[in-house]
């Protein structure tokens, strides 16, 4: 009975839409079983923390007022007044750090794996595209509270886009709403965090999605060149979405339990006229740009240290981008090995100067 | 003849939609850029008595829109900085201990006359004259 009823409804759509497109990627798609196979999970992870900053996002625009007089008392009512305020602002902190995090790790596996490789290469680009995004997600959403922290975070980091050659002045502007970070800033990133972000974040997730869909599991060198009866598969519907899904819910646990144990602080309201307080740090994952613009002396060469520094980040971004573009040997053997040094020196700078900024 | 006729229109077309872009583009990117707001130009700050920096050191004023850190040293000589560090725009405070301004984002030093001496800083702090009238502390633009 309720087999028929399901099947009046699917016949009922595919009428009007037709479903075998899907049909046939429900039945077909199948995830290849290898040593790596664990890392065909990241995006996933990284994709439900998404949806959790989507809706814990959403509650907490029913409370927030943006603008100086408001911002922070705003965020102080949801997470004193409120009820389950505390834990929605947690939530929507500590998901978002760890979907930087999730997407971080899902890159370096894409990375490793050489999943980037033809014909993924406009994937691999829409996914980077999607992690600077995030990360603009992080700096924007940090100045939102607008406590002293947020406040010198974005000073530093609008200043930083201030010493980019011929344009750089101009988009600080334009960022800032203004030549200060002021209650203009604040307007300026509350629009961009809850509007020109999810939009573009939403296009190239819809691209990056269909393209994986597209193209299907990646499978790695030493997999591919398996004989056909040696290599193993799973059905991507349902071992693999039961296996996505039992993650998630771990991952669920995960964040629950850094919401409950370690709650995030609010820490001072933001006042221009107080000096930055000692120990000022960004977040975790902007540590390593900020402990090597620390390091960079006052004049390199004939420019400014940090017009140096931004720079080097900016090529190093731009290779990392079109990394699937570049073939550095004519031997692919070469090519493989000075990719693979690439990324173990990628992580090693990344990993050092973040834990030199904690603990030095 | 037919294929001319072509072209001269997408050209025509190219044209037309390149000027609809800009007269699209050039509105948004102007409404972006914000007013500038006329300030009054301030050259004279009257901070307050000198009896204030009986137990403080260091206070950070408004000089217009310019964060001024105002020190006393340990010998009681008054001395006006710009308090914005010329790294990358935090505000820096003084560092009691050392003699020296400290900015706390980037570890940022300079001396008590400003001059950058460690750290990623790469100019000197803006200098203002501080002149103490009446017991009354001011701060002036040295441009006045």
């Amino acid at each position: 009975m309720e087999k028929n009823k399901l099947q009046n409804i699917e016949n009922w759509l595919d009428e009007r839409f037709d479903l075998t497109p899907i049909k046939k990627l429900i039945t077909h798609k199948k995830v290849p079983i290898h040593n790596h196979s664990v890392w065909y999970y990241m995006g996933g992870i990284s994709l439900f923390l998404f949806i959790v900053q989507v809706l814990s996002g959403l509650l907490l625009l029913m409370y927030y007022i943006p603008g100086e007089d408001n911002a922070y008392e705003s965020v102080q009512f949801i997470v004193t007044k409120v009820d389950f305020g505390w834990l929605v602002r947690n939530i929507h902190s500590w998901s978002a750090n760890m979907m930087v995090f999730f997407v971080f790790l899902h890159m370096f596996s894409v990375f490793f794996t050489k999943a980037f490789k033809k014909p993924r290469e406009l994937t691999w680009v829409s996914g980077f595209l999607l992690l600077l995004l995030a990360l603009g997600f992080g700096f924007s959403g940090y100045l939102l509270p607008w406590n002293e922290l947020a406040f010198f975070a974005t000073k530093v980091g609008t200043d930083i886009v201030g010493v980019v050659p011929f344009i750089g002045d101009a988009i600080k502007v334009v960022l800032r709403g203004g030549d200060d970070v002021t209650g203009a800033t604040l307007s300026r990133f509350f629009g961009i965090h809850v509007a020109i972000l999810p939009a573009l974040f939403s296009v190239f997730l819809v691209i990056h999605l269909i393209f994986v869909q597209k193209q299907g599991m990646s499978e790695p060198e030493h997999f591919e060149k398996l004989d056909e009866s040696k290599k193993k598969y799973i059905p991507f519907f349902p071992n693999f979405v039961l296996q996505d899904a039992l993650l998630w819910i771990i991952v669920l646990i995960i964040l629950l339990s850094l919401t409950l144990f370690f709650p995030w602080e609010l820490g001072l309201k933001a006042d221009a006229l107080a000096s930055a307080p000692i120990g000022i740090k960004p977040e975790w994952y902007f540590m390593f740009m900020f402990e090597t613009l620390k390091l960079l002396p006052a004049n390199i060469l004939f420019i400014e240290g940090e017009v140096f520094g931004i720079l080097a980040f900016g090529l190093a971004g731009v290779i990392w981008l079109f990394i699937p573009f570049i073939n550095f040997s004519k031997k692919k053997e070469l090519n493989n090995k000075i990719i693979r040094w690439i990324g173990i020196f990628a992580i090693l700078y990344i990993v050092i100067f973040t834990i030199k900024g904690y603990l030095i | 003849m037919g294929t001319n006729r072509r072209k001269f229109l997408n050209s025509l077309l190219g044209i037309g939609g390149i000027g609809a872009l800009s007269a699209i583009i050039y509105p948004i990117m102007s409404y972006l850029v914000p007013p500038k707001i006329a300030e009054v130009k301030v050259n004279s700050l009257k901070v307050g008595p000198v009896s204030d920096f009986a137990n403080i050191n260091s206070k950070i004023v408004k000089f217009g829109r310019t964060p001024v850190i105002l020190l006393k040293d340990n010998q009681g000589n008054f001395k006006a900085l710009s308090a914005t560090c010329t790294h990358l725009d935090c505000i820096v405070q003084f560092d009691n201990e050392q003699q020296q301004i400290l900015c706390a984002c980037h570890g940022g030093r300079y001396d008590l006359t400003g001059k950058n001496v460690s750290g990623p800083p790469p100019k000197p702090l803006k200098e203002f004259n501080v002149n103490i009238i009446d017991n009354e502390i001011r701060i002036t633009s040295q441009e006045a």
